[in-house]
């Protein structure tokens, strides 16, 4: 490069440096004439977009394929399930099934479908359809449908598979077989894993097309997938849902951070943002262009105690690990007060929770007088795991983690504080590597089952159970509820389990907390949902 | 010199190779099963087994690396195991908003980078010397998560002139061409939302650029001063010529070597660590596509990910060698 050139090229730095400067003393000027570039629409006209701030991207949009929360959060809008959950709980609605009947012996379902309904790519929804989806689920294998398999026990002629067989009677009544009876069968279909695809344009797409364009009868069609950008949906003008939905469009953002998620919020660029804080709770609510919302409490976070790992494995060093622990003052100072104290292993909205049992008081001396009973009046030492992510049953699991730490502390404990980057930590606590561990869970479809059997049975161990737990006599409670139709009893079997889980003390259940999510004020009819998917058909701007 | 640039490229190779065992070996010696976090915590063990055996993950891992590397050799750079879509397909809108972001951010670190250094060395002891080498110290020490927070809470939420996150106003969405959002609204003529997007990079681009600026200026000002010492400057100075001239042309270009080692060193470094710029302002870039593979174990992704990153590190730094040259006649390649 000559002389020429190199001058021609500082020439070229200042004058661009120059304009930059400039920009941003011209960005200050016109931004207060126009005042409304954060992305808010104008005033007058009533907005009818809604944009959507999450923590994460769907993995996949064929609810059937997917096993992730986020993924749920998109699919629930643009499919329907034959069964509906409660607005705000986990009862059964009608949903594409209008009406149902069940048989004496609890094997045969009879659904009467909803008539008139079709799919987003205009083909009818019937008996056939439904048939068509069932038999798709069932010749599947588990990497592909997981939650098929894990919600109806397998596949084709697996001996574990509880549908024998379903059947279009006539155009709109499908008629379901079971094996044996299946206490939670109607809860189950309302999960969102089970949402009727459109047959025509699953053959059309195959199972991987499907999942990047899907096709459902739910009041939002899809239109468009940038990952990690956006997933954009418009309204189902042809909704069965008379007069529903009432946005014209919802964008699914993500923003991984909570603070900048909150941020985007406060500056109009997202009208509904997932993952809030608890600390942030009080500044939402001084803030009249927001409202905050809370999810209806459907998890439980709690400290698990490896039982094939001494001294852990003595159920007195498990109570006296009870009996140390301040949980009241973990929920009011880490949850801010936006949780429950936990005693059982499923939270009180899930029917069979045992109301009857005392949760372990706060009594150190009680701990240290159970681990004198022990043999270790003089302490011991342990490693005590902390999530590495935040989780809403876990807000801040560090914080928790030294909080539990000082508690033992004063009984003689010595608790070491380690963790793990996340997958690395649930494959070490799987495999029984921690003495204590910090983790929780968020249930699927708001029966006792998914809490009780998959947390804590010995069938779930080296996958649910991480705490190694083993009860003959709860594992019968367990097995026997799974399969009991009558409501009361099988509430009743839930309950006595609860009691021998509470006496042998796998876990110190620690909260049930209540996940938190905020928007702007002129949002209406938004109801959290406890499973953490949100039916945003109701929804529209004041 | 085009026999240097073929010998460099060659060398390449086993460079390339070498960091495409090690990343492989490194990230199977990590605990944590892409299976079983796919899966999520409800899977069973024979789910997880299938899920391992479809993904080809029994076989053994020198079967699976060299399955890999033959892969590679025909352009295909593995599909993802969790989104399920090649690599190939998927990579270049993540590659593009970082090229962007970065490109944005180092000429952010340059222009001020060079010229504070500059300034600081012509002055050298003045108030601004000290002023811009203190702030050169911060920036350096710079949390950029910290920094990242505070401008959104600054420009954002009280100036309201900035947008806080993303790329683009999603209510009015860039159709991608190129995928180069800045690029792409101009091919389409859309001048209203190039203005958006650039505003987009505006905050990121600075918190990405903080560090190298700060450490082009450190390094533009040590060189700066070094070569203003010497007697071709005295005697510049003494024939008369006007002191901007003496700097800006006669003393910088003996200084810019060492200058221009570190920007290439350091547009390298932006490529790969610009993950927490990316996570904050929630850009969908390369580090984030690299990090969320880490997170779910998605080997494939991570593979090519960081492969592809360290093709480009090597090549700015083949770049910065060659105009080396150009720059200072005296470096000759044989």
């Amino acid at each position: 490069m000559n002389k020429k050139a190199w001058l021609l090229f500082f020439v070229l730095l200042l004058t661009v440096s120059t304009a930059l400067f400039g920009c941003s003393s011209e960005d200050g000027a016109s931004e207060d004439g126009s005042g409304n570039d954060g992305g808010g629409d104008s005033a007058e006209e009533t907005q009818d977009t809604l944009v959507f701030g999450r923590g994460g991207d769907s993995v996949g949009l064929d609810p059937i394929t997917v096993t992730d929360g986020e993924s749920f959060k998109v699919t629930k809008n643009i499919f329907d399930t034959l069964i509906f959950f409660g607005e705000q709980d986990t009862e059964i609605q009608p949903g594409l099934a209008a009406d149902w009947e069940v048989s004496e012996d609890g094997l045969t379902y009879t659904f009467m479908l909803q008539e008139g309904v079709t799919f987003h790519d205009g083909t009818e929804f019937n008996a056939d359809a439904v048939v068509f989806n069932f038999d798709r689920w069932a010749n599947g294998t588990e990497d592909k449908f997981y939650y098929y398999k894990s919600m109806f026990g397998g596949f084709g002629d697996d001996e574990g598979h509880v549908i024998e067989s379903v059947t279009a009677v006539d155009d709109m009544t499908v008629e379901i077989k079971l094996k044996r009876p299946q206490a939670p069968f109607l809860k189950n279909l309302a999960m969102s894993p089970f949402g009727i695809a459109s047959p025509a344009a699953v053959e059309e797409l195959g199972d991987e097309g499907f999942n990047e364009a899907p096709v459902g009868t739910g009041p939002f069609k899809f239109v468009e997938w940038r990952r990690n950008e956006r997933i954009v949906v418009e309204k189902n003008e042809d909704y069965w849902q008379e007069g529903y939905p009432k946005l014209n469009q919802i964008i699914f953002r993500s923003i991984p951070e909570n603070s900048a998620r909150l941020n985007a919020l406060l500056n109009n660029e997202i009208d509904l943002a997932d993952g809030i804080n608890p600390s942030d709770a009080a500044q939402i609510e001084g803030n009249d262009q927001l409202q905050l919302f809370e999810r209806p409490s459907m998890n439980i976070g709690y400290l698990g105690l490896t039982a094939t790992r001494e001294p852990f494995d003595d159920p007195k060093v498990r109570q006296a690990m009870n009996h140390a622990i301040d949980r009241q003052a973990i929920v009011d100072a880490f949850f801010e007060g936006r949780a429950e104290v936990a005693k059982n292993p499923m939270p009180p909205v899930i029917s069979g929770y045992n109301d009857e049992i005392e949760g372990y008081e706060y009594d150190p001396e009680k701990a240290k007088q159970l681990l004198e009973e022990a043999g270790l009046g003089d302490g011991f030492e342990m490693e005590l795991w902390a999530m590495p992510v935040p989780r809403p049953y876990m807000p801040d699991g560090q914080k928790v983690a030294e909080a539990i730490q000082s508690n033992l502390a004063e009984v003689g404990i010595t608790a070491e504080i380690v963790t793990y980057e996340w997958a690395t930590y649930l494959e070490k606590a799987r495999l029984g590597e921690a003495d204590a561990f910090l983790l929780g869970w968020t249930g699927d479809n708001g029966d006792a089952d998914n809490f009780l059997y998959v947390l804590l049975d010995q069938d779930n161990i080296g996958s649910n159970n991480y705490t190694y737990y083993e009860n003959q006599e709860v594992h019968d409670l367990l097995i026997q509820a799974q399969s009991e139709t009558d409501e009361d009893t099988r509430n009743q079997l839930y309950m006595e389990a609860q009691e021998l889980i509470h006496a042998d003390a796998p876990w110190v259940p620690l909260a049930h907390s209540t996940p938190l999510m905020a928007g702007s004020a002129a949002l209406q009819d938004f109801l959290a949902h406890p499973t953490g998917s949100d039916d945003l058909h109701r929804v529209y701007f004041e | 010199m085009l026999q240097y640039i073929i010998r460099r490229l060659l060398q390449l190779i086993p460079v390339l190779l070498g960091m495409t065992f090690i990343v492989f070996l490194i990230i199977r010696a990590i605990p944590g099963d892409p299976a079983l976090v796919i899966l999520g915590q409800q899977a069973t063990e024979e789910a997880v087994a299938a899920l391992r055996a479809s993904l080809g993950l029994d076989e053994p891992w020198y079967v699976q690396y060299f399955q890999y590397l033959g892969n590679l050799f025909t352009g295909d750079l593995g599909e993802s195991i969790r989104t399920r879509t090649p690599v190939n397909e998927e990579i270049w809108p993540y590659l593009a908003t970082t090229f962007e972001l970065s490109f944005f951010a180092i000429l952010i670190a340059v222009i001020i980078g060079v010229n504070a250094g500059i300034i600081s060395a012509w002055f050298q002891n003045s108030w601004f010397d000290y002023t811009a080498m203190i702030l050169a110290l911060v920036g350096v020490s710079m949390p950029i998560f910290w920094l990242g927070l505070m401008m959104q809470y600054q420009f954002s939420l009280q100036w309201d002139w900035l947008p806080t996150s993303g790329r683009e106003d999603v209510r009015d969405p860039v159709t991608a061409i190129t995928n180069l959002y800045l690029l792409d609204t101009l091919i389409q003529g859309r001048f209203d939302q190039f203005w958006t997007v650039l505003k987009h990079l505006i905050m990121p681009g600075i918190a990405l650029a903080t560090i190298p600026m700060a450490i082009i200026a450190r390094m533009t000002r040590s060189s700066m001063l070094e070569v203003m010492k010497s007697d071709y400057i005295r005697t510049a100075r003494a024939k008369g010529e006007k002191m901007f001239w003496v700097v800006y042309k006669h003393s910088l270009k003996n200084a810019v070597i060492p200058v221009l080692t570190v920007i290439g060193l350091q547009t390298g470094l932006l490529l790969g660590g610009a993950i927490l710029t990316e996570t904050i302002f929630s850009l969908p870039g390369i580090g984030r596509y690299i990090y969320e593979g880490i997170s779910s174990r998605d080997y494939p992704v991570i593979q090519s990910g960081i492969l592809v990153v360290a093709f480009i590190f090597v090549m700015i730094n083949l770049i910065v060698d060659i105009l080396y040259s150009i720059i200072d006649p005296r470096i000759r390649y044989n």
